[in-house]
């Protein structure tokens, strides 16, 4: 998901208690996780859980600022002035969902400055599904459609995450991304109801986004490094494969009413689990993407650290205004 | 990073006219009036608010989650305070 590179090997360990204290009070913590009640910034926490936040937090607003650019890609070429201005307003909500998660991750003791310094020097990981090309109108369907939608399955259950800033944050964020879905289907059915040309265009899209999406769900179960910790640690509440199964099967009648194919020979309803079976997912594409070797990974990162550079100018200039127009009330108060 | 970090901001939004402002989040920003431009883009692009307040957050004075016991456990058991410790007679039906 917008996180899935918290599933890869390196992540932070619970470690034992060193001291009778520290024991006490890992164990008031773990108390309120079982008793489902919410940990506060102030609150005691084993360090583990804490670093792993930062790191599930910051990995998952890098995800939303990164993710602004394959959709940016088209809003001077939108088809309309009502597209591009439901496309500015999504792209607008993708950064805003990046702050939300920039300040949730503050208050666990780190900075924005940091995590934005950690993206930029390439230390810090984001949603693999952002390393793919938009080629085509078709993929700003595609991606409000599958790529928002399978962001919102990872997200809900996010929502009751045991972290109290996390938790509304995400909360924020799902209410804002249903139109972004939405919004996305909503290009799909109007290419699948125009022309041929255009209904092709939304086959094509479907067929480039298809298997990146169903990777966005991370790796299977068995492979899943941290999920026992994060689950034992009420931040993850539901596994890999059963948020893609939840996705498949809530996804396929959509595809079928738009009256496109799924590019997946081995998709087929399984009566016996009341699920849809699937084909086999590529993971080594997926792992290629994560570590840095996707179709637009130098692409992205190199756009990220352009736009940082080039407003540079704009972050010194606002800081030296602040100044001035603090020293000069200043001096206004001492001459009254 | 050798740039000097923004200040960080806590912003309350009223909903509504005759409601309380609440906390929605924070931010950072160069100065107060900067950071009431930003949170109006960061916090109310869907008609949440009719007001903004924001406070540096460096000025928000917290009680210590440690003395939570202390500070709250006091009242835990003056249930006399609600209105429904008292039982009324039937005859009663409005108070």
């Amino acid at each position: 998901m917008y996180t899935q590179a918290m599933d890869i090997p390196g992540g932070p360990k619970a470690v034992a208690a060193a001291t009778p204290e520290e024991a006490a009070r890992n164990s008031a913590f773990d108390a309120r996780i079982a008793a489902d009640l919410k940990i506060e910034p102030r609150d005691v926490m084993p360090e583990a859980y804490r670093k792993t936040l930062v790191r599930q937090i910051s990995q998952h607003a890098h995800s939303e600022v990164v993710g602004m650019l394959p959709e940016g890609n088209w809003i001077t070429r939108a088809p309309s002035l009502k597209r591009k201005a439901i496309l500015l307003a999504k792209v607008q909500d993708e950064g805003g969902h990046g702050l939300y998660l920039y300040a949730a991750a503050e208050t666990l003791g780190t900075s924005r400055d940091q995590m934005v310094d950690a993206l930029l020097a390439g230390r810090a990981k984001y949603s693999s599904i952002f390393n793919y090309p938009t080629l085509t109108w078709a993929d700003m369907g595609a991606i409000g459609w599958l790529v928002d939608g399978a962001a919102i399955m990872n997200q809900i259950p996010l929502c009751r995450c045991s972290y109290g800033p996390y938790a509304r944050a995400m909360i924020r964020i799902c209410k804002e991304e249903s139109f972004h879905q939405r919004q996305g289907f909503d290009i799909m059915l109007s290419l699948c109801k125009g022309t041929a040309a255009q209904k092709e265009m939304a086959q094509d899209a479907l067929n480039r986004w298809w298997w990146p999406v169903v990777q966005m769900f991370g790796p299977p179960d068995k492979d899943s490094v941290h999920s026992g910790q994060s689950a034992a640690w009420g931040i993850k509440r539901i596994s890999n494969d059963d948020l893609r199964q939840k996705f498949i099967d809530a996804t396929v009648p959509q595809a079928e009413l738009l009256g496109i194919t799924i590019p997946d020979p081995g998709l087929k309803w399984n009566e016996e689990r009341g699920h849809y079976d699937y084909g086999a997912i590529d993971w080594d594409e997926f792992w290629r993407v994560v570590n840095g070797d996707g179709p637009c990974n130098r692409e992205r990162l190199a756009t990220r650290i352009e736009a940082h550079a080039e407003g540079a100018w704009v972050r010194e200039a606002a800081t030296a205004y602040a100044e001035k127009a603090a020293a000069r009330e200043l001096a206004g108060k001492r001459a009254a | 990073m050798s740039e000097k970090e923004w200040p960080l901001w806590e912003v309350f939004i009223r909903s509504k006219q005759g409601l309380d402002h609440r906390h929605a989040g924070s931010l950072h920003a160069v100065d107060a009036k900067q950071a009431v431009q930003m949170a109006r883009d960061v916090y109310t692009r869907r008609m949440e608010g009719v007001s903004i307040w924001v406070v540096p957050s460096d000025a928000i004075t917290a009680s210590d989650p440690d003395d939570k016991a202390e500070l709250f456990d006091p009242m835990a058991d003056k249930v006399y305070r609600h209105p429904t410790f008292y039982k009324l007679p039937k005859e009663v039906e409005h108070m």
